[in-house]
This record gives C-alpha cells, structure tokens and sequence, in this order.
C-alpha cells in the first residue's frame, strides 16, 4: 500500500501543494462534517505544543473523527525506555492515523517506514514543520489570490527559525523574491542562500527594518528574536529593539500586504496592529484549522473530490 | 619486487585489497566485519610502498564480496585496489564505487537524529560523488564523507 504519511513538504509537488490548498478551501467553507465518521485520530505529542494539538484535535474532531493520544511524554512507556518504534507500531493497532510531534530530528521519517498507518509530522525537533509551512502557505494564498511572483519579507530570526526555512523551500515552485531582514548574528543561513541559487529564487538581504525597507513586501512574515540565541548579550541588547514592528512603520505598505507571524507573539508586533488591515496572524492560524483538515484527509486517501462530494456537511 | 622480497604470502583463491593508507587500515577491517571470518586472513601494516610510501594490504582466503560490501569501502578509502585471485593469478580488478545509499555504515553528526537515538541503522544518500558530500535520510543534516565517523 502507498504510504499517506506527510513528513516534510519537500516530498510534495507544486500540483499537489495548490491541490491541498483547494481542498483547504473546502473546508474553510465547510469546516463541520461527518466525513471521518468512524474513524480515530491518535496525536502523540512527545514534546508539549499545545497550539499545533489543539489545532489538529480540532481538525479531527470538526471532521467527525475520534481523538486519542497523549499531550506529555512523562505519562507514556517512553519514559520507561520504551523505543520509538514499539510506541508507534502499538499505536498503529489503534489508530487510522497517527499525528506526531517529537524532540528528534527525522522521528517522523522513521515511524513513516515502521508503520503502514500514515504519520503526519507535527515537527519533529529543528527538522520540520510541514502543516505550519501549509498552512503559511494558504494563508499568502488566500491573500494575494496566489503564490506566484510574490515579494515575500521574512524579518527576525532568520538563522534558527525552522517555519522561514521551510517556507523559503516550499516557495521554490512559485518564483517568489525574498527580502532577508535580520541582525547579522541571526542572519540566513548560508546553505539557506545556496539553495536560493539553485532554485533561481531572488533574494536580497537587509540589516536596516523601517518603513522604507518593507515598502515594496507583499507579505512580511515576522519571527521573534529571541534572547537565548545570542552568544553575545550585548550585541542582543543592542538589536532587541530593531526589529519590532510599530504601526507607524505601515504607513508605505501596499494596500494587499499581510502580515503573518508563527505565533506566539511577544512584543514584535504592536499590539495597536492587531486592528490593522494588514494584520492576518490571527486568522493564519485559523486557516491551521482547515489545512490540517486537508491534511489528516488526504492522509486517509480522501480526495479533494470525494469533499467536494461530500453530504455530510453540518450546517 | 623479486619474489623472495614478497611481504605478503601469496593467496590461492580469494580477494586482495591493497594500496590501503596505512592509517585507514583498520578502519577497513571494520567496515568488512574481517573479525568474523573463519577462512585464513593475511593483514599487512605500515608495508612499504613506492606510491605511498607506507600502505596496509589485506589477503582473504576464500571470499568473494559482493559489489555492495566492496563499495562500503568507498566510504574511507576511495583509491584501494582489489583483485580477485584464482589460482594464484589475477582474474578481475575492480574498482571501488561510491554507492548512492550508505546504510549502517557511517553515524550522523546531528546529536538530535533519530537515528543515534533509537536501535536502528543508519541511512544516508550520496548527494554529490565528487565532494563526496552524503545527506541523512532522517534530519537532512548533509556532511562531507571525509569527516564522519562510521558506526
């Protein structure tokens, strides 16, 4: 049988990733069926992400599955010694799809190939985050209407953040420019930059975050920079403050800009934003709710047909 | 070389790796799991040799690798000659080849990998023969082959 597991969006086409979105955009319409109606959905979550688990239990549950799993590894045999593998292969006696969140790196790779049950990776350590690169990517599309030739910001972090790699990689397909926007100790890494020039993706890096530099984005992903990462605290206090977005730094924004963000915010966005028109990060992770949807579907050979044609829509 | 300065008997049927750096000698022992062999192995440290100055050269008696065992050598030790002896002669040198998968050979760098965390073995994909650059089928993490460590 095919294994339906989704363990990284590099696995996937551009026809399939534009398929998933119209499938998300089914959902979106229709976000309460029955169209997993017997089926059971187990999230194991071996490191807490309460986000990304309430999203996806959600996503099941709207969708008429039943929820089964555990939020906190202390609770589980691995505590025991048990091996990755065993948890996954008991569990696949239970579930019709396994949802997995785990502190290693390629843990979802490895249980996609001891389990014929499909594994959607939930992140697995510093590796991935495929359904928060989709569910990205949804949201730039429902924004600008595609995902074609856009000019794409990513400020903040850019040296440790997982969701702005992965999403420069999922771009690759739609000639997207990217602007860099970061202190130097936090800036694109250089095998980040190569892959840029492989794949022809236009890029331009910036020190400087005002309202100059992000005239021209239509769509400026915002990350935290974040104390911890800096080996130099002074070189931290200097920066910290620089790349904050401040609602008067939108004054030269175009009208269809977006502003997402992976969430959670701290103070790098202000809060005087949050009534915005730009701002969308809290409707971003609502659209979480319908990609994920999209996503345990497919996994379980639902086809984007079989939800147009679905009739057990709950009004 | 006259036959009376031979360092190494000569072998009736079996493999020959010569032209090992002396220093990747037992490394290759190793990698072909020698320790298990029941056959008669001749192991030869620090010969000389006019190419390399010091080399290591392994006879095995009896046993014929298959393309896959030989091709792991590839992974420490790209430039070794291997005969195949019948009779006393020579009846086939190989080369070795980079395969593209390298499985239970080489440990990933990436502490966080799965695969250093679980009982499991090791995979990796050949990404560029000429750097000699392998990828982990697990985590990504992409490493040049001459800084690894085998498993």
């Amino acid at each position: 049988m095919e294994n339906r597991s989704l363990v990284t969006l590099a696995d996937h086409s551009k026809e399939k990733i534009m398929y998933l979105i119209r499938m998300a955009q089914e959902f979106e319409k229709h976000p309460n069926r029955k169209i997993l109606n017997g089926k059971i959905a187990a999230t194991l979550f071996f490191e807490p992400s309460t986000r990304t688990r309430l999203s996806f239990e959600t996503a099941a549950n709207r969708l008429g599955a039943r929820v089964i799993g555990f939020t906190d590894p202390k609770v589980t045999s691995s505590t025991k010694g048990e091996t990755l593998k065993d948890t996954i292969i008991m569990v696949s006696n239970y579930a019709d799809v396994i949802i997995m969140r785990h502190y290693l790196e390629g843990a979802a790779r490895y249980a996609s190939e001891v389990t014929p049950v499909p594994i959607l990776n939930a992140g697995d350590g510093a590796n991935q985050h495929p359904s928060q690169t989709m569910l990205d990517l949804y949201s730039i599309y429902q924004t600008q209407g595609t995902l074609e030739n856009l000019n794409i910001y990513l400020v903040g972090d850019l040296k440790y953040g997982r969701t702005v790699h992965s999403l420069l990689m999922a771009m690759r397909h739609f000639n997207p420019t990217f602007h860099f926007i970061s202190p130097k100790e936090l800036a694109m890494p250089e095998v980040y930059k190569q892959y840029c020039h492989k794949h022809n993706i236009k890029y331009v890096e910036h020190t400087d975050f005002n309202e100059d530099t992000i005239a021209g984005a239509d769509i400026l992903y915002m990350t935290r920079v974040q104390r911890e990462r800096f080996t130099d605290l002074m070189e931290y206090e200097r920066v910290k403050d620089r790349y904050l977005l401040k609602l008067h730094m939108l004054r030269k924004a175009k009208n269809n800009m977006k502003i997402l963000h992976p969430l959670p915010r701290v103070n790098e966005i202000e809060y005087a934003i949050d009534d915005d028109p730009h701002a969308y990060y809290f409707e971003q992770a609502r659209n979480g709710l319908f990609t994920r949807q999209a996503l345990i579907c497919d996994s379980l050979g639902i086809t984007l047909d079989d939800v147009i044609a679905d009739t057990t829509i709950i009004e | 070389m006259k036959r009376q300065e031979l360092l190494v008997a000569a072998l009736e049927n079996g493999t020959v790796i010569d032209h090992i750096p002396s220093h990747k000698l037992f490394e290759v022992i190793s990698v072909l799991h020698l320790e298990e062999m029941t056959t008669k192995v001749t192991i030869g440290y620090n010969l000389k040799s006019e190419k390399m100055g010091q080399k290591g050269i392994i006879k095995i008696a009896d046993k014929f690798f298959s393309d896959e065992e030989l091709n792991q050598l590839s992974v420490i030790s790209p430039n070794v000659t291997l005969c195949i002896i019948k009779d006393f002669c020579v009846v086939e040198k190989k080369e070795v080849k980079l395969p593209d998968v390298l499985k239970g050979i080489v440990k990933c760098a990436n502490p966080q990998c799965i695969s250093n965390n679980e009982p499991m073995k090791s995979l990796f994909h050949v990404i560029d023969k000429e750097e000699r650059t392998i990828q982990c089928h697990y985590c990504n993490t992409e490493v040049c082959l001459d800084n690894v460590n085998l498993v």
